[in-house]
Protein backbone atom coordinates (compact mmCIF):
# COMPACT_ATOMS: atom_id res chain seq x y z
CA UNK A 1 0.00 0.00 0.00
CA UNK A 2 1.58 3.22 -0.93
CA UNK A 3 1.13 6.16 -3.25
CA UNK A 4 4.34 6.83 -6.01
CA UNK A 5 4.57 9.81 -7.84
CA UNK A 6 5.79 10.07 -10.85
CA UNK A 7 6.96 12.42 -13.23
CA UNK A 8 4.09 14.45 -12.02
CA UNK A 9 4.05 18.12 -14.07
CA UNK A 10 0.75 20.25 -13.26
CA UNK A 11 0.24 24.03 -15.79
CA UNK A 12 -1.90 26.06 -14.39
CA UNK A 13 -4.38 27.51 -17.32
CA UNK A 14 -2.52 25.78 -20.25
CA UNK A 15 -2.91 26.84 -23.54
CA UNK A 16 -4.11 30.75 -22.73
CA UNK A 17 -1.34 33.48 -22.14
CA UNK A 18 -1.58 33.06 -18.40
CA UNK A 19 -0.29 29.41 -18.12
CA UNK A 20 2.61 28.93 -15.40
CA UNK A 21 3.77 26.19 -13.81
CA UNK A 22 2.75 24.84 -10.84
CA UNK A 23 4.45 21.49 -10.32
CA UNK A 24 7.74 20.19 -12.33
CA UNK A 25 8.61 16.93 -12.52
CA UNK A 26 7.98 15.92 -9.10
CA UNK A 27 8.94 12.03 -8.15
CA UNK A 28 7.82 11.00 -4.46
CA UNK A 29 7.69 7.22 -2.94
CA UNK A 30 5.05 7.55 -0.22
CA UNK A 31 4.85 4.32 1.41
CA UNK A 32 2.42 3.01 4.40
CA UNK A 33 2.71 3.91 7.60
CA UNK A 34 4.78 7.10 7.76
CA UNK A 35 4.11 10.24 8.89
CA UNK A 36 5.20 13.07 6.37
CA UNK A 37 5.84 17.24 6.89
CA UNK A 38 4.80 18.82 4.01
CA UNK A 39 6.73 22.70 3.60
CA UNK A 40 7.01 25.11 1.58
CA UNK A 41 6.46 28.80 0.85
CA UNK A 42 2.67 30.44 0.18
CA UNK A 43 2.68 29.22 -3.65
CA UNK A 44 5.17 26.56 -3.96
CA UNK A 45 2.84 23.95 -4.83
CA UNK A 46 1.86 22.16 -1.75
CA UNK A 47 -1.46 22.29 -2.03
CA UNK A 48 -1.51 21.49 -5.25
CA UNK A 49 0.46 18.58 -4.97
CA UNK A 50 -2.17 16.93 -2.19
CA UNK A 51 -5.17 17.49 -4.56
CA UNK A 52 -3.40 15.20 -7.06
CA UNK A 53 -2.72 12.44 -4.51
CA UNK A 54 -6.83 11.86 -4.02
CA UNK A 55 -7.34 12.59 -7.87
CA UNK A 56 -9.10 16.06 -7.04
CA UNK A 57 -6.60 17.73 -9.82
CA UNK A 58 -5.15 15.67 -13.13
CA UNK A 59 -1.86 16.07 -14.10
CA UNK A 60 -1.29 17.92 -17.26
CA UNK A 61 1.80 14.69 -17.08
CA UNK A 62 3.21 11.70 -15.48
CA UNK A 63 1.85 9.26 -13.12
CA UNK A 64 -0.03 8.99 -9.58
CA UNK A 65 0.08 5.58 -8.22
CA UNK A 66 -2.08 4.02 -5.65
CA UNK A 67 -1.18 0.66 -4.56
CA UNK A 68 -0.14 0.35 -8.00
CA UNK A 69 -2.84 1.14 -10.01
CA UNK A 70 -2.64 4.60 -11.74
CA UNK A 71 -5.32 7.10 -10.48
CA UNK A 72 -5.93 8.60 -13.64
CA UNK A 73 -6.49 5.76 -15.89
CA UNK A 74 -10.35 5.40 -17.61
CA UNK A 75 -12.42 3.85 -15.27
CA UNK A 76 -10.46 4.03 -12.01
CA UNK A 77 -12.98 4.67 -9.01
CA UNK A 78 -11.95 7.40 -7.97
CA UNK A 79 -14.77 7.52 -5.04
CA UNK A 80 -13.03 4.56 -3.69
CA UNK A 81 -9.79 6.35 -4.01
CA UNK A 82 -11.21 9.81 -2.45
CA UNK A 83 -12.40 7.51 1.04
CA UNK A 84 -9.13 5.79 1.06
CA UNK A 85 -7.25 9.15 0.63
CA UNK A 86 -8.99 11.16 3.08
CA UNK A 87 -8.35 15.20 2.69
CA UNK A 88 -8.82 17.75 5.47
CA UNK A 89 -8.86 21.00 3.86
CA UNK A 90 -7.59 24.65 5.32
CA UNK A 91 -9.70 25.47 7.85
CA UNK A 92 -11.74 22.44 7.43
CA UNK A 93 -14.60 23.59 9.97
CA UNK A 94 -16.26 26.22 7.02
CA UNK A 95 -17.30 22.99 5.62
CA UNK A 96 -19.40 21.72 8.48
CA UNK A 97 -22.83 22.01 7.52
CA UNK A 98 -24.80 20.01 9.55
CA UNK A 99 -27.81 20.91 12.48
CA UNK A 100 -25.70 18.60 14.70
CA UNK A 101 -21.72 17.46 15.02
CA UNK A 102 -22.91 13.37 14.56
CA UNK A 103 -25.23 13.96 11.28
CA UNK A 104 -22.07 15.87 9.49
CA UNK A 105 -19.64 13.29 10.74
CA UNK A 106 -22.07 10.53 8.98
CA UNK A 107 -22.01 12.26 5.95
CA UNK A 108 -19.18 10.90 4.83
CA UNK A 109 -19.99 7.49 5.26
CA UNK A 110 -23.32 7.73 4.29
CA UNK A 111 -22.19 9.35 0.67
CA UNK A 112 -19.96 6.03 0.32
CA UNK A 113 -23.38 4.05 0.20
CA UNK A 114 -22.84 2.21 3.05
CA UNK A 115 -26.04 1.05 5.36
CA UNK A 116 -27.39 3.20 8.26
CA UNK A 117 -25.91 0.97 10.48
CA UNK A 118 -22.48 0.83 9.74
CA UNK A 119 -22.46 4.13 8.76
CA UNK A 120 -23.48 5.52 12.47
CA UNK A 121 -20.84 3.40 14.47
CA UNK A 122 -18.43 4.70 12.17
CA UNK A 123 -19.47 8.12 13.32
CA UNK A 124 -19.65 7.39 16.41
CA UNK A 125 -16.16 6.08 16.15
CA UNK A 126 -14.41 8.63 14.51
CA UNK A 127 -16.29 11.14 17.09
CA UNK A 128 -14.25 9.18 20.07
CA UNK A 129 -11.31 8.99 17.94
CA UNK A 130 -11.15 12.66 17.73
CA UNK A 131 -11.94 12.68 21.74
CA UNK A 132 -15.41 14.14 21.45
CA UNK A 133 -17.58 13.55 24.47
CA UNK A 134 -20.57 11.96 24.33
CA UNK A 135 -22.96 14.73 25.78
CA UNK A 136 -21.84 17.57 22.44
CA UNK A 137 -23.31 14.44 19.84
CA UNK A 138 -26.48 16.45 18.78
CA UNK A 139 -25.08 20.03 19.55
CA UNK A 140 -24.32 22.13 16.49
CA UNK A 141 -21.29 22.04 15.00
CA UNK A 142 -21.22 25.90 15.12
CA UNK A 143 -21.41 26.29 18.71
CA UNK A 144 -18.00 24.65 19.11
CA UNK A 145 -14.78 26.57 19.63
CA UNK A 146 -12.43 26.62 16.37
CA UNK A 147 -10.61 23.22 17.87
CA UNK A 148 -12.99 21.78 18.68
CA UNK A 149 -14.53 22.21 15.32
CA UNK A 150 -11.53 21.14 13.76
CA UNK A 151 -11.82 18.02 15.34
CA UNK A 152 -15.59 17.36 13.81
CA UNK A 153 -14.09 17.59 10.29
CA UNK A 154 -11.41 15.57 11.13
CA UNK A 155 -13.98 13.00 12.19
CA UNK A 156 -15.95 13.80 8.94
CA UNK A 157 -12.60 12.10 7.29
CA UNK A 158 -12.27 9.40 9.76
CA UNK A 159 -15.81 7.74 9.30
CA UNK A 160 -14.71 7.00 6.20
CA UNK A 161 -11.37 4.65 7.42
CA UNK A 162 -9.05 6.28 5.31
CA UNK A 163 -5.61 4.43 4.95
CA UNK A 164 -3.57 7.86 4.09
CA UNK A 165 -5.13 10.73 6.01
CA UNK A 166 -3.74 14.51 4.05
CA UNK A 167 -3.98 17.27 6.11
CA UNK A 168 -3.21 21.06 4.71
CA UNK A 169 -2.51 23.05 7.78
CA UNK A 170 -4.96 21.24 10.38
CA UNK A 171 -3.81 23.95 13.59
CA UNK A 172 -3.86 27.67 11.79
CA UNK A 173 -5.16 30.39 13.58
CA UNK A 174 -5.90 27.76 16.82
CA UNK A 175 -4.43 28.96 20.13
CA UNK A 176 -1.31 27.38 21.01
CA UNK A 177 -2.79 24.27 23.21
CA UNK A 178 -5.75 24.31 20.39
CA UNK A 179 -2.30 23.67 18.28
CA UNK A 180 -0.75 20.91 20.10
CA UNK A 181 -3.97 19.22 20.85
CA UNK A 182 -4.57 18.75 17.46
CA UNK A 183 -0.96 17.55 16.46
CA UNK A 184 -1.38 14.68 19.28
CA UNK A 185 -4.29 13.80 18.01
CA UNK A 186 -3.19 13.32 14.79
CA UNK A 187 -0.14 12.14 16.13
CA UNK A 188 -2.51 9.41 18.14
CA UNK A 189 -4.24 8.58 14.96
CA UNK A 190 -0.71 7.50 13.38
CA UNK A 191 0.12 5.62 15.86
CA UNK A 192 -2.81 3.81 16.95
CA UNK A 193 -4.08 3.19 14.27
CA UNK A 194 -1.17 3.16 10.90
CA UNK A 195 -2.62 5.59 9.18
CA UNK A 196 -0.16 7.34 6.53
CA UNK A 197 -0.28 10.98 7.61
CA UNK A 198 0.81 14.00 5.24
CA UNK A 199 0.70 17.27 7.47
CA UNK A 200 1.56 20.40 5.00
CA UNK A 201 2.17 23.26 7.82
CA UNK A 202 3.76 27.09 8.02
CA UNK A 203 5.09 25.82 11.46
CA UNK A 204 8.50 24.35 11.35
CA UNK A 205 8.66 23.55 15.35
CA UNK A 206 5.58 21.62 14.66
CA UNK A 207 7.13 19.82 11.92
CA UNK A 208 9.88 19.33 13.68
CA UNK A 209 8.43 17.79 16.73
CA UNK A 210 6.24 15.40 15.11
CA UNK A 211 6.93 13.60 11.63
CA UNK A 212 9.72 11.16 10.19
CA UNK A 213 10.54 12.87 7.49
CA UNK A 214 9.87 16.43 5.55
CA UNK A 215 9.15 17.05 1.74
CA UNK A 216 10.30 20.75 1.34
CA UNK A 217 8.71 22.38 -1.77
CA UNK A 218 10.17 25.52 -3.70
CA UNK A 219 9.04 27.03 -6.58
CA UNK A 220 7.00 23.99 -7.78
CA UNK A 221 9.73 21.82 -7.37
CA UNK A 222 10.90 18.99 -4.48
CA UNK A 223 14.19 20.76 -3.18
CA UNK A 224 14.32 18.51 -0.10
CA UNK A 225 13.32 15.32 1.00
CA UNK A 226 14.80 13.56 4.26
CA UNK A 227 14.23 13.38 8.20
CA UNK A 228 13.94 16.70 9.05
CA UNK A 229 17.13 17.07 10.84
CA UNK A 230 18.70 16.60 7.61
CA UNK A 231 16.61 18.55 6.30
CA UNK A 232 16.77 21.64 8.79
CA UNK A 233 20.56 21.15 8.89
CA UNK A 234 20.12 23.39 5.40
CA UNK A 235 18.64 25.99 7.34
CA UNK A 236 20.36 28.70 5.20
CA UNK A 237 18.96 27.54 2.11
CA UNK A 238 15.52 27.27 3.59
CA UNK A 239 15.98 30.59 4.55
CA UNK A 240 16.15 31.27 0.61
CA UNK A 241 12.72 29.61 0.09
CA UNK A 242 11.34 31.66 2.74
CA UNK A 243 11.50 28.82 5.24
CA UNK A 244 13.42 28.75 7.86
CA UNK A 245 14.66 25.85 11.12
CA UNK A 246 13.02 26.11 14.17
CA UNK A 247 14.14 28.75 17.03
CA UNK A 248 15.71 25.53 19.01
CA UNK A 249 18.13 24.63 15.67
CA UNK A 250 19.19 28.73 15.70
CA UNK A 251 19.50 28.61 19.32
CA UNK A 252 22.32 25.85 18.80
CA UNK A 253 24.11 27.23 15.63
CA UNK A 254 24.25 30.19 18.10
CA UNK A 255 25.64 28.36 21.09
CA UNK A 256 28.50 26.47 18.76
CA UNK A 257 29.78 29.62 17.11
CA UNK A 258 30.00 31.03 20.57
CA UNK A 259 32.41 27.47 21.26
CA UNK A 260 30.04 25.52 23.69
CA UNK A 261 30.57 22.01 22.18
CA UNK A 262 27.13 21.33 21.24
CA UNK A 263 25.57 19.03 17.80
CA UNK A 264 23.82 21.58 15.54
CA UNK A 265 21.41 19.30 13.97
CA UNK A 266 19.21 19.30 17.32
CA UNK A 267 15.53 20.29 15.90
CA UNK A 268 13.42 19.77 19.13
CA UNK A 269 13.03 21.58 22.11
CA UNK A 270 13.92 17.75 24.07
CA UNK A 271 16.91 17.33 22.53
CA UNK A 272 18.14 21.08 22.67
CA UNK A 273 17.88 20.44 26.57
CA UNK A 274 19.63 17.24 26.55
CA UNK A 275 22.97 18.79 24.59
CA UNK A 276 23.06 21.59 26.54
CA UNK A 277 22.96 19.70 29.60
CA UNK A 278 25.59 17.27 28.42
CA UNK A 279 27.67 20.39 27.90
CA UNK A 280 27.73 21.25 31.12
CA UNK A 281 28.12 17.97 32.15
CA UNK A 282 24.92 17.76 33.67
CA UNK A 283 23.95 14.62 32.43
CA UNK B 1 1.49 61.02 26.74
CA UNK B 2 -1.89 61.21 24.98
CA UNK B 3 -4.14 58.16 25.10
CA UNK B 4 -4.89 56.53 22.28
CA UNK B 5 -7.51 54.27 23.34
CA UNK B 6 -8.99 53.64 26.27
CA UNK B 7 -11.92 51.96 27.47
CA UNK B 8 -13.99 52.04 30.45
CA UNK B 9 -15.37 49.08 31.94
CA UNK B 10 -16.19 47.53 28.30
CA UNK B 11 -18.81 45.04 28.09
CA UNK B 12 -19.96 43.13 25.35
CA UNK B 13 -22.83 40.88 24.86
CA UNK B 14 -23.66 38.87 22.38
CA UNK B 15 -27.32 37.46 22.23
CA UNK B 16 -28.09 34.12 20.49
CA UNK B 17 -31.47 33.85 18.97
CA UNK B 18 -33.24 30.92 17.64
CA UNK B 19 -35.41 30.99 14.74
CA UNK B 20 -38.32 32.49 15.28
CA UNK B 21 -35.86 35.39 17.14
CA UNK B 22 -36.78 34.88 20.52
CA UNK B 23 -33.99 35.49 22.67
CA UNK B 24 -31.91 31.88 23.24
CA UNK B 25 -29.10 32.81 25.50
CA UNK B 26 -26.34 35.84 25.98
CA UNK B 27 -22.72 35.30 25.82
CA UNK B 28 -20.71 37.85 27.82
CA UNK B 29 -17.95 38.53 25.18
CA UNK B 30 -16.10 41.17 26.82
CA UNK B 31 -16.25 41.69 30.70
CA UNK B 32 -15.56 44.99 31.82
CA UNK B 33 -12.23 45.25 30.36
CA UNK B 34 -10.63 48.46 31.44
CA UNK B 35 -7.68 49.48 28.96
CA UNK B 36 -5.22 52.31 28.44
CA UNK B 37 -3.04 52.50 25.24
CA UNK B 38 -0.51 55.43 24.72
CA UNK B 39 -0.25 56.87 21.92
CA UNK B 40 3.18 55.20 19.75
CA UNK B 41 2.85 52.52 22.00
CA UNK B 42 3.32 48.75 20.64
CA UNK B 43 0.28 46.63 21.99
CA UNK B 44 0.30 43.31 21.93
CA UNK B 45 -2.71 40.85 23.10
CA UNK B 46 -3.03 37.29 23.49
CA UNK B 47 -5.94 35.15 24.38
CA UNK B 48 -7.05 31.61 23.43
CA UNK B 49 -9.39 30.88 20.46
CA UNK B 50 -12.96 32.47 22.33
CA UNK B 51 -11.07 35.06 24.72
CA UNK B 52 -12.74 37.29 23.02
CA UNK B 53 -9.69 39.41 21.92
CA UNK B 54 -11.22 39.81 18.20
CA UNK B 55 -14.39 41.04 19.72
CA UNK B 56 -12.28 43.58 22.06
CA UNK B 57 -10.26 44.68 18.85
CA UNK B 58 -13.65 45.64 16.81
CA UNK B 59 -14.29 47.86 19.54
CA UNK B 60 -11.26 49.89 18.64
CA UNK B 61 -12.83 51.18 15.04
CA UNK B 62 -15.99 51.35 16.31
CA UNK B 63 -17.06 48.21 14.17
CA UNK B 64 -18.72 47.03 17.63
CA UNK B 65 -20.47 49.19 20.25
CA UNK B 66 -20.33 48.47 23.66
CA UNK B 67 -23.20 46.69 25.94
CA UNK B 68 -22.12 48.78 29.13
CA UNK B 69 -19.15 50.70 29.29
CA UNK B 70 -17.11 53.29 27.04
CA UNK B 71 -14.31 53.65 24.19
CA UNK B 72 -12.28 56.60 23.61
CA UNK B 73 -10.35 56.42 20.50
CA UNK B 74 -8.11 59.39 20.76
CA UNK B 75 -10.69 60.97 23.02
CA UNK B 76 -13.17 60.67 20.73
CA UNK B 77 -16.36 58.39 22.14
CA UNK B 78 -17.42 55.21 20.01
CA UNK B 79 -20.91 55.40 20.95
CA UNK B 80 -21.44 59.08 18.96
CA UNK B 81 -22.36 58.46 15.19
CA UNK B 82 -20.77 61.87 14.42
CA UNK B 83 -17.25 60.42 15.04
CA UNK B 84 -17.88 57.61 13.61
CA UNK B 85 -15.77 58.65 10.06
CA UNK B 86 -12.73 60.17 11.80
CA UNK B 87 -12.44 57.12 14.15
CA UNK B 88 -12.34 54.41 11.35
CA UNK B 89 -9.45 56.92 9.60
CA UNK B 90 -7.99 57.21 12.87
CA UNK B 91 -7.74 53.52 13.81
CA UNK B 92 -7.51 51.35 10.56
CA UNK B 93 -7.86 47.54 10.79
CA UNK B 94 -5.79 44.13 9.50
CA UNK B 95 -7.44 40.91 9.12
CA UNK B 96 -6.30 37.68 9.16
CA UNK B 97 -7.00 36.49 5.71
CA UNK B 98 -5.26 38.69 3.16
CA UNK B 99 -7.30 37.44 0.13
CA UNK B 100 -10.98 39.23 2.20
CA UNK B 101 -9.48 42.61 2.13
CA UNK B 102 -7.90 43.31 -0.76
CA UNK B 103 -10.58 44.54 -3.99
CA UNK B 104 -8.22 46.49 -6.31
CA UNK B 105 -7.23 45.02 -9.97
CA UNK B 106 -4.08 46.79 -9.22
CA UNK B 107 -1.64 47.03 -5.89
CA UNK B 108 -1.69 50.29 -5.99
CA UNK B 109 -5.47 50.64 -6.96
CA UNK B 110 -6.44 48.63 -3.70
CA UNK B 111 -3.99 51.31 -1.69
CA UNK B 112 -5.68 54.14 -2.97
CA UNK B 113 -8.89 52.67 -2.33
CA UNK B 114 -9.42 54.09 1.39
CA UNK B 115 -7.78 57.79 0.50
CA UNK B 116 -10.15 58.02 -2.54
CA UNK B 117 -12.85 57.15 -0.27
CA UNK B 118 -11.84 60.02 2.48
CA UNK B 119 -12.09 62.74 -0.92
CA UNK B 120 -8.56 63.12 -0.49
CA UNK B 121 -7.27 64.97 -3.79
CA UNK B 122 -6.06 63.06 -6.50
CA UNK B 123 -2.95 64.09 -6.81
CA UNK B 124 -2.43 63.83 -2.91
CA UNK B 125 -4.18 60.14 -3.39
CA UNK B 126 -0.40 59.19 -5.39
CA UNK B 127 1.54 60.32 -2.70
CA UNK B 128 0.26 58.73 -0.58
CA UNK B 129 -0.25 55.76 -2.12
CA UNK B 130 3.93 56.09 -3.10
CA UNK B 131 4.32 56.81 0.66
CA UNK B 132 2.42 53.74 2.29
CA UNK B 133 3.98 50.94 -0.48
CA UNK B 134 7.30 52.44 0.38
CA UNK B 135 6.59 51.85 4.37
CA UNK B 136 5.92 48.45 4.28
CA UNK B 137 8.63 47.88 1.07
CA UNK B 138 6.26 46.70 -1.74
CA UNK B 139 6.51 49.78 -4.18
CA UNK B 140 8.60 47.22 -6.56
CA UNK B 141 5.05 46.14 -6.79
CA UNK B 142 3.01 48.68 -7.46
CA UNK B 143 1.83 47.68 -10.85
CA UNK B 144 1.48 44.50 -10.04
CA UNK B 145 -1.62 42.21 -9.46
CA UNK B 146 -2.38 41.55 -6.08
CA UNK B 147 -3.19 37.69 -7.23
CA UNK B 148 0.15 37.00 -8.13
CA UNK B 149 1.36 38.26 -4.77
CA UNK B 150 2.34 35.69 -1.88
CA UNK B 151 0.60 35.89 1.74
CA UNK B 152 3.04 37.96 3.28
CA UNK B 153 3.13 40.42 0.12
CA UNK B 154 -0.63 41.06 0.17
CA UNK B 155 -0.80 41.36 3.75
CA UNK B 156 1.44 44.01 3.46
CA UNK B 157 -0.36 45.25 0.38
CA UNK B 158 -3.40 45.25 3.01
CA UNK B 159 -1.85 47.44 5.78
CA UNK B 160 -0.88 50.26 3.02
CA UNK B 161 -4.04 50.54 2.60
CA UNK B 162 -4.71 51.15 5.91
CA UNK B 163 -1.48 53.72 6.28
CA UNK B 164 -2.81 55.53 3.69
CA UNK B 165 -5.53 56.93 5.24
CA UNK B 166 -3.03 58.69 7.61
CA UNK B 167 -4.21 56.66 11.09
CA UNK B 168 -2.72 57.58 14.15
CA UNK B 169 -3.48 53.35 15.04
CA UNK B 170 -3.45 50.37 13.24
CA UNK B 171 -5.13 46.81 15.20
CA UNK B 172 -4.22 44.02 13.64
CA UNK B 173 -6.06 41.04 13.99
CA UNK B 174 -4.16 37.22 13.54
CA UNK B 175 -2.52 39.11 10.43
CA UNK B 176 -0.23 36.09 10.12
CA UNK B 177 -2.28 33.02 10.97
CA UNK B 178 -1.93 32.14 7.53
CA UNK B 179 1.36 33.33 6.70
CA UNK B 180 4.29 31.15 5.59
CA UNK B 181 7.51 31.64 7.69
CA UNK B 182 9.29 34.60 5.77
CA UNK B 183 5.93 36.03 5.40
CA UNK B 184 5.25 36.20 8.80
CA UNK B 185 8.53 38.25 9.55
CA UNK B 186 7.77 40.35 6.82
CA UNK B 187 3.99 41.44 8.37
CA UNK B 188 5.99 41.79 12.01
CA UNK B 189 9.09 44.08 10.35
CA UNK B 190 6.79 46.24 8.64
CA UNK B 191 4.43 46.85 11.67
CA UNK B 192 7.32 47.89 13.96
CA UNK B 193 9.21 49.71 11.44
CA UNK B 194 5.32 51.94 11.27
CA UNK B 195 5.71 52.08 15.15
CA UNK B 196 9.14 53.10 15.15
CA UNK B 197 9.76 55.45 12.12
CA UNK B 198 5.97 57.13 11.88
CA UNK B 199 4.99 56.83 15.41
CA UNK B 200 1.88 54.77 14.70
CA UNK B 201 0.05 52.91 17.55
CA UNK B 202 -0.11 49.27 16.76
CA UNK B 203 -1.88 46.65 18.65
CA UNK B 204 -1.29 43.31 17.34
CA UNK B 205 -3.45 40.55 18.36
CA UNK B 206 -1.61 36.99 17.36
CA UNK B 207 -1.07 33.29 18.47
CA UNK B 208 2.76 33.41 18.07
CA UNK B 209 4.11 34.06 21.04
CA UNK B 210 7.66 34.89 18.87
CA UNK B 211 6.05 38.27 17.62
CA UNK B 212 5.41 39.90 21.11
CA UNK B 213 8.76 39.93 22.55
CA UNK B 214 9.16 43.52 21.49
CA UNK B 215 6.33 44.73 22.29
CA UNK B 216 5.94 47.57 24.50
CA UNK B 217 2.83 46.05 26.83
CA UNK B 218 1.19 42.75 26.50
CA UNK B 219 -2.58 42.00 27.50
CA UNK B 220 -3.45 38.42 27.82
CA UNK B 221 -7.29 37.89 27.99
CA UNK B 222 -9.64 34.98 28.97
CA UNK B 223 -13.16 34.47 29.13
CA UNK B 224 -13.42 38.52 28.01
CA UNK B 225 -11.35 39.74 30.86
CA UNK B 226 -7.72 40.87 31.36
CA UNK B 227 -6.09 38.17 32.77
CA UNK B 228 -2.20 39.40 32.98
CA UNK B 229 -0.61 42.54 31.89
CA UNK B 230 2.61 43.58 31.57
CA UNK B 231 6.21 44.11 29.85
CA UNK B 232 7.04 40.98 27.81
CA UNK B 233 9.42 39.97 30.09
CA UNK B 234 7.01 39.99 32.73
CA UNK B 235 4.41 37.93 31.09
CA UNK B 236 6.95 35.48 29.84
CA UNK B 237 8.42 35.17 32.91
CA UNK B 238 4.56 32.94 34.00
CA UNK B 239 5.34 30.01 32.01
CA UNK B 240 2.86 27.71 34.29
CA UNK B 241 0.33 30.61 34.23
CA UNK B 242 0.37 31.12 30.62
CA UNK B 243 -0.18 27.31 29.82
CA UNK B 244 -3.16 27.39 31.88
CA UNK B 245 -4.90 29.96 30.13
CA UNK B 246 -3.82 27.77 26.67
CA UNK B 247 -1.28 30.18 25.34
CA UNK B 248 2.74 29.06 25.83
CA UNK B 249 5.72 30.90 25.37
CA UNK B 250 8.43 31.50 22.17
CA UNK B 251 10.55 28.24 21.81
CA UNK B 252 13.89 29.99 23.24
CA UNK B 253 11.77 31.20 26.42
CA UNK B 254 10.68 27.17 27.31
CA UNK B 255 14.17 25.97 26.32
CA UNK B 256 15.95 28.66 29.17
CA UNK B 257 12.84 27.17 32.08
CA UNK B 258 13.60 23.70 30.89
CA UNK B 259 17.46 24.29 31.78
CA UNK B 260 16.87 26.31 34.64
CA UNK B 261 14.31 23.60 36.20
CA UNK B 262 17.44 21.32 35.43
CA UNK B 263 19.59 23.51 37.67
CA UNK B 264 22.11 25.61 35.45
CA UNK B 265 21.82 29.53 36.87
CA UNK B 266 19.91 31.47 33.78
CA UNK B 267 18.04 34.53 34.47
CA UNK B 268 14.44 34.39 33.94
CA UNK B 269 12.87 35.04 31.67
CA UNK B 270 14.64 34.28 28.60
CA UNK B 271 13.09 35.92 25.85
CA UNK B 272 15.76 36.05 22.78
CA UNK B 273 18.60 33.73 21.32
CA UNK B 274 21.44 36.46 22.06
CA UNK B 275 20.14 36.32 25.96
CA UNK B 276 20.44 32.54 25.70
CA UNK B 277 24.00 32.22 24.84
CA UNK B 278 24.64 35.22 26.47
CA UNK B 279 23.49 33.76 29.85
CA UNK B 280 24.92 30.22 29.44
CA UNK B 281 28.17 32.14 28.90
CA UNK B 282 27.66 33.66 32.35
CA UNK B 283 27.17 30.02 33.26
CA UNK B 284 30.60 28.46 32.38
Amino acid sequence: MSIIVNHVNYIYEEDTAMAHPALIDINLQIPEGQFIGLIGHTGSGKSTLIQHLNGLIKPTSGEIFYNNQDINEPGYNKKVLRSQVGLVFQYPEHQLFETDCFKDVCFGPKNMGLPKKEVELRAYTALKQVGFEDEYFYQSPFDLSGGQKRRVAIAGVLAMKPEVLILDEPTAGLDPKGREDILRLISDLHAKMRITVILVSHSMEDVADYVDRIIVMNKGRVAFDAPPKEVFAHYRELEEMELAAPQVTYCMQDLAAAGFDVDTSVTTLEEAKKEILKAFGKC
Amino acid sequence: MKEMISTDKLVFEYIRRDEEGNVEGITRAVDEVDLRVKQGQFIAILGHNGSGKSTLAKHFNALLFPTEGEVYIDGMLTDKEENLWEIRQEAGMVFQNPDNQIIGQVVEEDVGFGPENMGVPTEEIWERVDESLKAVRMDKFRKSSPNHLSGGQKQRVSIAGVIAMHPKCIIMDEPTAMLDPNGRREVIRAARALNQVEGITVILITHYMEEVVDADRVFVMDKGRIVMEGTPRQVFSQVEKLKELRLGVPQVTMLAYELRKSGLPIPDPILSRKELVEALKACR
